[in-house]
């Protein structure tokens, strides 16, 4: 069944150990640091870096926040980037991972146009590159195992299992600590509902998060003017012959008529 | 007349700026498959796509619409007197998506892997649709522009019969791809409610593609007869111009009121002005390359003018490229939180591929019989009496 992953940025403390443990399960090299203002390191997700802690700083309510967001794919339950790539290397498996298959690829990068979390990252220094991104660790998964980062979680902010009753653990939470939460599950409305849920004591749009995205998945966009395709052909096919054949016709007549 | 067209030299000082793009183009390629598009482009994380989408591919694909207009009108609508510029047309079109597929291998990252759109079928993908429109229409087109090719070698016996034999069902077909093709590159940003600026950003999205590819098929026929006037000493049919001219005031009309409509519907025709970025770019678009040539062509002094015409095309022409620059880098910049301009080395490959499509458009005119012989010179803005023509093969 369809995994699912809580994120509860109220206990999240920082450390970073998800990103070591993401490293390490995915073999991914390391990478020289640039100092940016902030505790935040690597400076962004990319080709090597699945997932990345940001640090927040902020005011809320006249009160001083500092939070850390956990980003990775977001594992939408109607991914964008799967609906847009033309050979199906991008899936949603069963287990709720949207999973990328390197062979099929040709590189036109509309997976990473299309995603509205700007999530899919490229290997732009090789000569054939190909996309990168989290992979829900599906083979720790089909192992029966927790993803690396949620193994690692020393502060239990990361709570990973089936979809379902992760859902209902964020809505509970929210509803047993209405003043610790504010009530909203993050990515249970948006782009169509994701396998990755946000809880937070401070508002989202404070937070960095996109909060403007529409509750209606990305895919159904594109596919209403995909569906309408078989009657612009069926439409145009008699249309045209029809003018084709009263043209000629009206053609003809004159010239008898000339005659 | 086919003297004259033998009689062109395929290098000369003009041909020489050509053929050397054609040979930087081919070292940044080197460069770019070497070394990767990191290095070759400005490209990055947040901007997948640039100035190779937005200029060759999708303002390439809309002015190869020539082709399938000008096919319309004589094949469907059975208007006679646009059959001097058949020809032409298709070889533009056929010129023009070959340009598109060069392109398209220097932005893949996988070109290698182009054929799996064949066989790994995902028919939720615009991109998906798209694929199989080039491939289908590009082989429409090679078919459509055959009958001058086998004339050359006097291969003209059963395989030409067959083709003009299924002439009419090709170019049924050939209009119903480009419909779908012109209209897809549209859809393919449907994709992105949040990203694209909603200046542009439509469900009409493939409605406004389609119309303004019709728009631009036109001017840029008419835009390319005077270069070829200009280039291979031919003359002018301005009978046929102005009626191509009197068809591009419908266009431009049905495009304004498409377009300005929607967006007072949509609630965005006022961030046009408010002196942003998107809002500056899109007057300029919609002012030099819409309203601009309209009104020009409204006046009948300047249907009249080849000057006239030449400048009115060559507006919608570049508003065209501008529209399509829009809605792919300008209008996606802010909402993908990206900067982007392109490096050199993207100029460069977009200035070769250019480069060897006029240089092929020469090429082709040199060898095959692209502008038919049997025209006569046109009396000063005077309309030809159409001349009862002989049926030269599909186009």
């Amino acid at each position: 069944m369809a995994k699912g992953m809580l994120v509860d940025l109220t206990k999240c403390m920082g450390c970073r150990g998800c990103q070591v443990a993401c490293k390490q399960w995915n073999q991914l090299p390391a990478e020289e640091t640039e100092c940016n203002g902030t505790y935040e390191n690597p400076p962004q997700l990319n080709w090597n870096t699945y997932t990345k802690v940001r640090f927040v700083e902020g005011q809320n309510n006249g009160n001083f926040f500092w939070r850390f967001i956990k980003t990775q794919c977001m594992h939408c339950k109607e991914p964008a980037c799967a609906s847009a790539c033309p050979v199906g290397a991008l899936y949603k498996s069963p287990e709720g991972a949207t999973i990328y298959n390197e062979s099929k690829c040709i590189g036109c990068r509309y997976c990473m146009l299309a995603c509205p979390f700007q999530v899919p990252k490229y290997e732009w220094h090789k000569a054939l590159p190909t996309i990168k991104k989290c992979t829900f660790c599906a083979d720790r998964v089909a192992a029966g195992k927790k993803t690396a980062c949620s193994q690692t979680c020393p502060s239990a902010a990361l709570d990973f299992g089936e979809y379902d009753d992760i859902l209902k653990k964020a809505e509970d939470k929210i509803t047993k600590s209405p003043d610790r939460y504010i009530n909203h599950v993050y990515g249970k409305e948006e782009v169509g509902g994701t396998s990755w849920l946000y809880i937070s004591g401070v508002p989202f749009d404070k937070l960095g998060f996109n909060t403007s995205l529409p509750n209606k998945p990305l895919p159904h966009y594109t596919w209403q003017a995909l569906s309408k395709i078989p009657y612009v052909v069926g439409g145009l096919a008699v249309a045209l012959t029809g003018f084709w054949f009263i043209c000629k016709r009206r053609d003809e007549v004159q010239k008898t008529d000339n005659k | 007349m086919q003297n004259n067209e033998k009689a062109i030299r395929l290098v000369t000082p003009g041909t020489i700026v050509l053929w050397l793009l054609i040979l930087l183009g081919a070292v940044v390629a080197l460069y770019r498959f070497t070394q990767g598009l990191g290095a070759s482009t400005n490209l990055n994380d947040k901007f997948p796509w640039g100035m190779w989408i937005g200029i060759d591919v999708l303002s390439g694909v809309a002015l190869a619409g020539g082709g399938f207009t000008i096919a319309a009108a004589v094949y469907i609508f059975n208007l006679k007197k646009y059959h001097a510029i058949l020809r032409p047309a298709i070889l533009t079109a056929f010129l023009g998506y070959v340009m598109v597929i060069v392109a398209l291998m220097f932005d893949l990252g996988k070109p290698h892997n182009i054929w799996h759109q064949i066989i790994m079928w995902q028919h939720h993908s615009v991109m998906f649709e798209v694929g199989w429109c080039v491939m289908l229409y590009s082989t429409v087109l090679a078919l459509e522009f055959s009958p001058a090719v086998l004339e050359k070698f006097k291969m003209g016996g059963g395989l030409l019969k067959i083709i003009k034999a299924f002439t009419i069902p090709l170019v049924i077909a050939g209009i119903i791809l480009s419909t779908l093709h012109q209209s897809s590159l549209g859809s393919l940003f449907l994709i992105v409610p949040d990203k694209l600026h909603a200046i542009w950003y439509t469900p009409l999205l493939p409605v406004m593609f389609f119309v303004s590819a019709v728009m631009v098929g036109l001017a840029m026929v008419t835009f390319e007869a005077f270069i070829s006037s200009k280039t291979f000493n031919r003359t002018l049919e301005l009978d046929i111009l102005s009626g191509l001219a009197k068809a591009q005031i419908v266009v431009l009309l049905i495009y304004s009121a498409l377009k300005l409509g929607d967006m007072s519907v949509r609630g965005s025709l006022a961030s046009a002005f408010q002196g942003t970025l998107e809002g500056n770019m899109f007057l300029l678009e919609m002012g030099l390359g819409v309203i601009l040539p309209l009104i020009l062509l409204v006046l009948p002094n300047v249907r009249a003018s080849r000057g006239g015409l030449f400048i009115s095309s060559l507006l919608v022409v570049g508003g065209l490229v501008l529209n399509r620059t829009n809605v792919s880098v300008i209008g996606m910049l802010e909402g993908s939180n990206a900067s982007y301009f392109p490096s050199w080395m993207e100029f460069a490959v977009t200035a070769a591929v250019i480069a060897g499509g006029l240089l092929a458009f020469r090429i082709a005119v040199k060898y095959f019989n692209v502008f038919p012989s049997h025209e006569k010179p046109a009396q000063h803005n005077r309309p030809n009496p159409v001349k009862n023509t002989v049926p030269v093969l599909v186009p």
